[in-house]
């Protein structure tokens, strides 16, 4: 994997100068191969990674296994996408195993994710059946670890 | 009691550790962030972590031949040979001890008698000198220079030798320059110490943090293996520091003599350590090449941003430390680090703990994460731009 990516999906506030520097290129070359990721889509966008734990009012989040017929023409595709039209719905995968779509789905409570779940999502034509599971707590996400950040526990010797 | 009349006097006379003086203010102190540790960041891998773990289950918890398991030896050999095309046979030129420090000490004491002299490039390692004043002996220090990126020239060795010389103690890739010999370099240096009939004790225990082409050992040179013992280890290749192994190489003449000390002093080295040490040469290259190249790219940000700064900085080409130069800012070492670790909170070491020609220079370790190195370099920018 080209190592620029890696590096920005670690951080994305890199400077290009940074870049440069851990990449031993120049600095335009950094910048001309970013803008390319761009336009061909790899790069689709820039954000911190939060620890909504810490923040209040930050709501609450589920994984919900979602079972489905595909369609004749357009397999799960077509069900994939009326799923994730909904603005409750911030991920949408195709699985491989005992359920067809996995989904994240956030609400501001319990409730609201309740009902989106009873009332939107498994009233759609297509959805046969759905598993909710409620996220307690995240110790890492997306590569990062969410606890404070822990003491070098390494010995000053020569 | 007084007991400086019981205790040995030439322990007495060896100076603390410089480094060691400077610690304890930065342990006094909070929030610090330090760029100054000398060992890998990395934890050891975890197939080898798991191998050591086995061990145990298993009971492996007795003594092991004294100069370690054959079959660690018969790996060893096999990784010098195809790492840097060293021969040693397994049987009997390999002794397996107590990291590297251990090899150093045994070797050291193997070699030198008391009135000889050791030679020692400086800025280097601190352990040299005590270890050849235990033995009644005293060193000649050559001063390597900035404009020769800290290598030694065969100059620099020429003029100290005396006919009291009898050991060359080489340390490269170094600590704390992250200078590298090439072969070029060895091969003038192996005319002058043929010639001046020396023994080699060539510390290469950071051979496989190597950034610009692969280490060559001075051992593989003509007429050098015959005189000269290779310190090596598993501490900084495979990040397993606390493991405490290293190994010593050499004609079976000195490593029996070696073996016969580590014998009476240490018996054998850990053995939990020596089965996870196995598997790390068996299974652990893709470990080196992914921790290397995680270090390269820090190598690159911290001596690039120095440089950026103002403080000249030559490319290391080993290990993991830069060596910039702190002389445009008319401070000495010591203030420079006293004065950063006030203000802003950041620990290096001040070069002159390696020597008194690192005076004018600093040691910063990139052995962090690339965050922490940002930090760091950004707070010394702004202790430069408010000096």
């Amino acid at each position: 994997m080209d190592k620029l990516l890696r590096l920005l999906s670690e951080n994305s506030a890199y400077t290009t100068q940074e870049l440069s520097l851990l990449l031993g290129e120049s600095e335009d070359s950094v910048k001309a191969r970013i803008a390319d990721y761009e336009k061909q889509g790899v790069i689709k966008g820039y954000r911190a990674v939060i620890n909504w734990e810490k923040v209040s009012d930050s709501g609450v989040t589920a994984y919900i296994e979602l079972k489905v017929t595909p369609t004749k023409d357009k397999g799960f595709d077509d069900i994939a996408e009326r799923v994730m039209a909904f603005e409750e719905v911030s991920s949408v995968s195709l699985m491989a195993g005992t359920y067809d779509l996995g989904l994240t789905v956030k609400g501001d409570t319990i409730q609201d994710v309740s009902s989106f779940v009873s009332r939107k999502l498994s009233t759609l034509e297509g959805v046969l059946s759905t598993a909710t599971h409620f996220f307690l707590k995240r110790y890492k996400y997306d590569g990062t670890v969410l606890a404070d950040s822990t003491v070098d526990e390494r010995c000053m010797q020569f | 009691m007084d007991y400086s009349k019981y205790l040995n006097k030439t322990i007495q006379d060896v100076k603390p550790s410089g480094i060691r003086r400077f610690f304890d203010i930065v342990n006094e102190m909070d929030d610090v962030i330090s760029l100054s540790i000398g060992e890998p960041d990395f934890r050891t891998p975890w197939h080898v972590r798991k191998a050591g773990i086995d061990s145990l289950e298993n009971g492996k918890t007795w003594y092991t031949p004294n100069r370690g398991f054959k079959k660690l030896c018969q790996e060893i050999s096999g990784f010098v040979q195809r790492k840097y095309d060293l021969s040693f046979d397994p049987d009997t030129e390999i002794l397996v001890t107590v990291g590297g420090s251990e090899a150093l000490d045994v070797a050291i004491r193997c070699l030198v008698n008391p009135g000889d002299e050791v030679l020692v490039h400086q800025p280097s390692f601190v352990c040299y000198e005590p270890l050849t004043r235990m033995c009644g002996a005293s060193t000649v220090v050559m001063n390597t220079k900035a404009e020769n990126d800290f290598r030694l020239t065969p100059q620099e060795l020429e003029a100290a030798i005396t006919d009291k010389s009898k050991v060359l103690i080489l340390s490269y890739p170094n600590n704390p320059t992250g200078a590298i010999m090439g072969r070029e370099d060895l091969e003038a240096l192996s005319e002058v110490i043929i010639r001046h009939d020396l023994i080699v004790i060539s510390d290469e225990i950071y051979s496989e943090l190597t950034y610009r082409g692969n280490h060559v050992s001075i051992a593989t040179l003509p007429g050098m293996r015959e005189r000269t013992v290779v310190i090596n280890g598993f501490s900084k290749a495979f990040a397993m520091t606390g493991w405490r192994l290293g190994y010593a190489m050499g004609p079976k003449e000195i490593i029996a003599m070696m073996t016969k000390l580590h014998q009476y002093c240490i018996m054998s080295a850990p053995t939990v350590a020596q089965y996870a040490a196995i598997e790390a040469l068996r299974n652990g290259d893709k470990d080196i090449d992914h921790m290397r190249g995680e270090y390269d790219m820090r190598r690159r940000l911290v001596v690039g941003s120095f440089n950026s700064m103002g403080l000249s900085c030559f490319e290391p080409g080993g290990a993991f430390y830069c060596f910039p130069c702190i002389k445009s800012t008319g401070l000495t070492s010591e203030e420079f680090c006293t004065r950063l670790l006030h203000s802003k909170r950041v620990a290096i070491v001040p070069g002159d703990a390696f020597g008194d020609c690192g005076e004018g220079f600093v040691r910063v370790s990139y052995s962090y994460s690339i965050n922490h190195l940002t930090e760091a370099l950004g707070r010394i920018k702004e202790f430069l731009e408010e000096l």
